[in-house]
């Protein structure tokens, strides 16, 4: 081991991916699974034909617990934080939304959940212990800020996830898409989300450590449930536009760049209940009224060649000057075709739009297109 | 005769033609592939240019000629169906066959034996 260099950490289900013959890789800190013994191509698409799941242990959980009790004291404080509705979140259900900072950009993206007496929080695996020092900072006054270390994360996804997670706890079937609930599961309780990170319906599961790999093997004697690693998670998260933080996200980029405005609550803009009072709101409410300069969109490639992140963005057949570059990009096994997202000179973000790409020195046609590449399957209602 | 390069190639010699693909490792190593593109018949490479380059869902490997000469045939079958380096990398996944330029070249490539035996 290099000097300096930290030590891998490993999931609860690390002795299981290696059992499975899973390729492990260091990834954020982590040693994970990248693929499985049936490689990445056949994992993402048993994940849209029937159910994978996904070991995202390595994200970081975070309980906020309110001092005074009062879950709406936690709101409260978080909305300062973020440009969400926390405080119109319902018990039980969860919310996308945005870290940001002082410059409007992203420090991260995360999960909240109104859980009674707490709100949980889901956070990126790179970026959680900053986001632990962030919340616990900025929040000291108010909330209570603990990393659940002893959890593991699991995610279930596809059309056969609901009947595979049906088997072990029936009461799933009633959950709509981004509800979030304490569920008895193999006589221990979890903290189970109808979300994910593929397009998919399916869920996210929070389970103690100690009974992941049971839970898991429990799931896996479903013959429509497969493992799938990292590799198949990215390919599929590109496919439903998902961002991946660290790529198409950064502290550098702010939500509205990012084509995430949808995130900006109507309560949160100029004019709403509450507007302002997140970090950055500034620059991110003037760019919401006024439009960014640059935009993420999705790409896609005219060839077969596949587009990969940094590949700077040119105006078709003309220009030295990039006007943009590819921030994800490589092949989706459900469109058998090179895909990728990217920012580009808001100018240029029109769909349609004709767009050429440098790769190996080659400028390469490709085409400003839809995001999502593919229709998401949530269940919600 | 076939020979190995420590980038994990291998080229099959017969007469003063050669055979080129990558090895199990390699296509292991890559993972699924998606995207073959093929050197144009004609072209000519000195030993360790890049000659053609591989994808695999996940990265792109530029594969490099292991020994200087003209290509001569490409495999255009790994072109429409990438996955066949996957299954076949030693046979049916071949790359391209270059006329070798000089065959002493071959004398610093690797056996199978010392393939094998190679720190991967």
């Amino acid at each position: 081991m290099a000097q300096g260099e930290v030590p891998l950490r490993r999931t609860p289900l690390y002795a299981l991916h290696v059992r499975l013959g899973a390729r492990m890789v260091p990834f954020a800190g982590y040693e994970m699974p990248l693929q499985y013994p049936g490689g990445i191509i056949a994992e993402h698409l048993h994940t849209r034909a029937a159910a994978s799941l996904f070991d995202v242990s390595h994200m970081g959980q975070i309980a906020v617990r309110p001092r005074t009790g009062r879950v709406e004291d936690a709101a409260r404080a978080l909305e300062a934080l973020v440009p969400g509705d926390i405080r119109a979140l319902a018990p039980g259900r969860q919310r996308y939304t945005l870290l940001t900072n002082d410059a409007g950009g992203v420090r991260d993206d995360i999960m909240v959940s109104h859980q009674d007496d707490h709100l949980a929080v889901v956070v990126n695996a790179a970026t959680k212990e900053a986001d632990e020092a962030h919340l616990r900072a900025a929040l000291a006054d108010s909330c209570e800020v603990t990393m659940l270390d002893d959890r593991a994360l699991v995610a279930l996804q596809g059309p056969r996830a609901e009947a595979a997670l049906a088997q072990l706890a029936p009461q799933v079937r009633a959950m709509r898409f981004m509800d979030a609930l304490p569920i008895d599961i193999m006589g221990t309780t979890c903290l189970v989300s109808r979300s994910g990170y593929t397009g998919e319906d399916g869920f996210e599961i929070s389970i103690a450590a100690e009974r992941a790999e049971a839970f898991c093997e429990a799931l896996l004697r479903d013959a429509s449930v497969a493992m799938a690693g990292l590799g198949a998670r990215d390919t599929l998260r590109l496919e439903a536009g998902l961002c991946l933080y660290g790529t198409d996200l950064d502290g550098e980029t702010t939500p509205v760049e990012a084509a995430l405005e949808w995130t900006i609550a109507p309560a949160r803009r100029a004019g709403g209940a509450r507007a302002g009072g997140f970090p950055g709101a500034e620059r991110i409410l003037d760019e919401f009224a006024n439009g960014a300069p640059r935009r993420r969109v999705g790409l896609r490639p005219q060839g077969r060649a596949p587009v990969r992140a940094h590949a700077p963005l040119f105006r078709d057949g003309a220009g030295t000057a990039a006007i943009g570059m590819v921030t994800s990009g490589g092949f989706g096994p459900s469109l058998d075709a090179p895909i990728a997202m990217g920012y580009v000179s808001t100018s240029c973000a029109t769909l349609g739009t004709p767009l050429d790409a440098e790769v190996r020195g080659k400028r390469l046609p490709v085409t400003v297109g839809e995001l999502p590449f593919v229709t998401p399957h949530y269940k919600r209602r | 005769m076939i020979k190995y390069t420590t980038d994990h190639e291998w080229v099959r010699v017969e007469g003063d033609i050669g055979t080129v693909g990558i090895t199990q490792f390699a296509q292991e190593k890559l993972g699924d592939l998606v995207f073959v593109e093929l050197p144009a018949v004609g072209a000519s490479y000195d030993k360790g240019q890049t000659a053609c380059t591989v994808e695999s869902v996940k990265a792109a490997a530029d594969i490099f000629a292991p020994v200087g000469g003209e290509i001569v045939a490409v495999n255009d079958k790994v072109t429409a169906e990438p996955g066949i380096v996957n299954t076949s990398p030693m046979e049916d996944g071949w790359l391209f066959k270059l006329r070798i330029r000089n065959l002493a070249e071959l004398a610093g490539l690797m056996d199978e034996e010392d393939y094998d035996a190679l720190e991967k």
